[in-house]
């Protein structure tokens, strides 16, 4: 029987002397804490994605708290209600945010562009665009080995006949695929609104475009001629959108002869 | 004396590798080995930790548990001791030294539930080390741990440019890595003793 007593009494006196002792250290080392960081933290999502430009949540969090930054939107994936709790928190009025998704401007698929040659190296866009330009015909079109799907952290993208397409749903327009892409092929498109977009990137001349890819932009100027807004403009033999401007009237897309302008209106079902 | 010393070490690092020999602490070993920095991180804070657990659980085992007739208690009371310690060390590295506190990060609370500390201070008492011999052999236990965890982090990082086979990527080629190089440590028996014979 005492032996039992003397094992509990030991084990709980141990247990004792090493609550406290943990207790004393806490009260004793204690580290005061940036209250406002914590609380900022708390607001934001956590994906530690980095598309604010710190490292990761905790140090936009910080940077927030110690003044470094006073802007308090820099977070794409939180959006506008997080916005909104770090100006509360921080007593700041926020500016708007657009929201925005990622796309893929590119239509290169199989049926719009042939292979050059056949590629059996690294399944990288990086790797294969540095032999001859990538295996497909058009040098400035979309590889579709995956290099934005393997950086999403969301897993939002996904490869469809040849082209790197985006779920608008699960994107979170963290920049990560923008900035993996070799071909700076995509870019953020504003969500909820009608707007034209340049589904490519091709800056060759109008004939070689034509013979690289059934649908890429030859150059031609009908849409600027067709834009009442004067939102397009070419720029090297291609066109680009000036989405501030432009109200989606879709005259651009009306005009286009080969079909690379295209009328969106993205939408978040979820 | 130096010469069993040196044997306990040389041992504990080569031919009973925690790890890779007695198999102890593998989750940190396939956990953290993916990158050569967070490897050592890792490491550096296990081999503290080891020394620190064995030179406190040392006295404890001997002045309380042994007088006492409780060496069935050793695990629990050295579960507690360690957690309580890894605990402590974390408050006061917060405080005084957070360069080394953030480079350690969340490897000095995982090793609380690291079966190789617990593994290293019970073998302890079960070879019947002294005092010194104890912290030799965890030194060299810890060592140990950071010879395999470098060696495999270099490893891995070589098979991350390898065409592995799509079944066999990820886990399964670092299982059959982890293995292969444990066999290798078998290489190292014998060698100790014929070193100090």
């Amino acid at each position: 029987m005492s032996q039992i007593i003397i094992a509990v009494v030991i084990v709980a006196v141990i247990g004792l002397i090493a609550g406290l002792g943990l207790a004393v250290a806490s009260i004793v080392f204690a580290v005061p804490v940036d209250e406002k960081a914590e609380k900022i933290r708390a607001c934001l999502p956590g994906a530690n994605c980095g598309a604010c430009g710190f490292t990761g949540c905790d140090g936009y969090a910080a940077a927030l708290s110690a003044g470094e930054t006073s802007e308090c939107n820099l977070c794409t994936p939180g959006g506008n209600d997080t916005a909104k709790q770090i100006g509360e928190i921080m007593g700041l009025s926020v500016g708007k945010i657009t929201p925005m998704v990622a796309a893929v401007m590119c239509q290169g698929n199989r049926t719009n562009v042939e292979d050059k040659l056949e590629y059996s190296g690294v399944h990288s866009c990086k790797m294969a665009t540095q032999l001859f330009g990538g295996p497909k015909n058009c040098v400035y079109g979309c590889i579709g080995f995956g290099d934005c799907a393997e950086v999403c952290p969301y897993d939002a993208i996904f490869i469809c006949d040849g082209v790197a397409r985006i779920n608008p749903d699960k994107c979170r327009a963290c920049k990560k695929c923008i900035a993996a892409c070799p071909r700076q092929l995509i870019d953020l498109f504003p969500l909820d609104t009608t707007k034209a977009a340049v589904l490519c990137r091709n800056h060759d001349k109008g004939a070689q475009t034509r013979k690289q890819c059934k649908a890429g932009c030859i150059g031609c100027m009908k849409c600027v001629k067709a834009c009442p807004m004067e939102a397009v403009s070419i720029n090297n033999f291609c066109a680009t959108v000036d989405y501030d401007k432009c109200i989606g009237c879709g005259k651009c897309h009306e005009a286009c002869p080969v079909g690379a302008i295209d009328i969106y209106t993205i939408k978040k079902h979820f | 004396m130096t010469k069993e010393l040196f044997s306990i070490l040389l041992t504990a690092i080569l031919t009973q590798n925690f790890v890779l020999a007695k198999f102890l602490g593998i989750c940190p070993f396939l956990g953290v080995s993916k990158k050569l920095n967070t490897a050592v991180g890792m490491s550096a804070a296990v081999i503290f930790v080891m020394a620190l657990a064995t030179a406190v659980t040392y006295p404890i085992n001997k002045f309380l548990l042994v007088k006492n007739d409780l060496e069935y208690l050793q695990t629990i009371v050295f579960i507690l001791v360690i957690a309580a310690l890894v605990q402590l060390v974390e408050i006061i590295l917060k405080k005084y030294m957070p360069p080394l506190y953030n480079a350690l990060g969340i490897y000095l609370p995982l090793i609380t539930t690291n079966c190789a500390v617990l593994g290293v201070v019970i073998l302890n008492v079960d070879e019947g080390y002294n005092f010194i011999q104890s912290m030799f052999n965890s030194m060299g236990a810890g060592l140990g741990f950071m010879l395999a965890m470098v060696m495999f982090a270099g490893v891995r990082e070589r098979l991350e440019s390898c065409d592995v086979p799509k079944f066999m990527q990820g886990l399964p080629i670092t299982l059959v890595a982890a293995s292969l190089v444990s066999v290798s440590f078998l290489g190292f028996t014998g060698i100790v003793e014929n070193i100090f014979a």
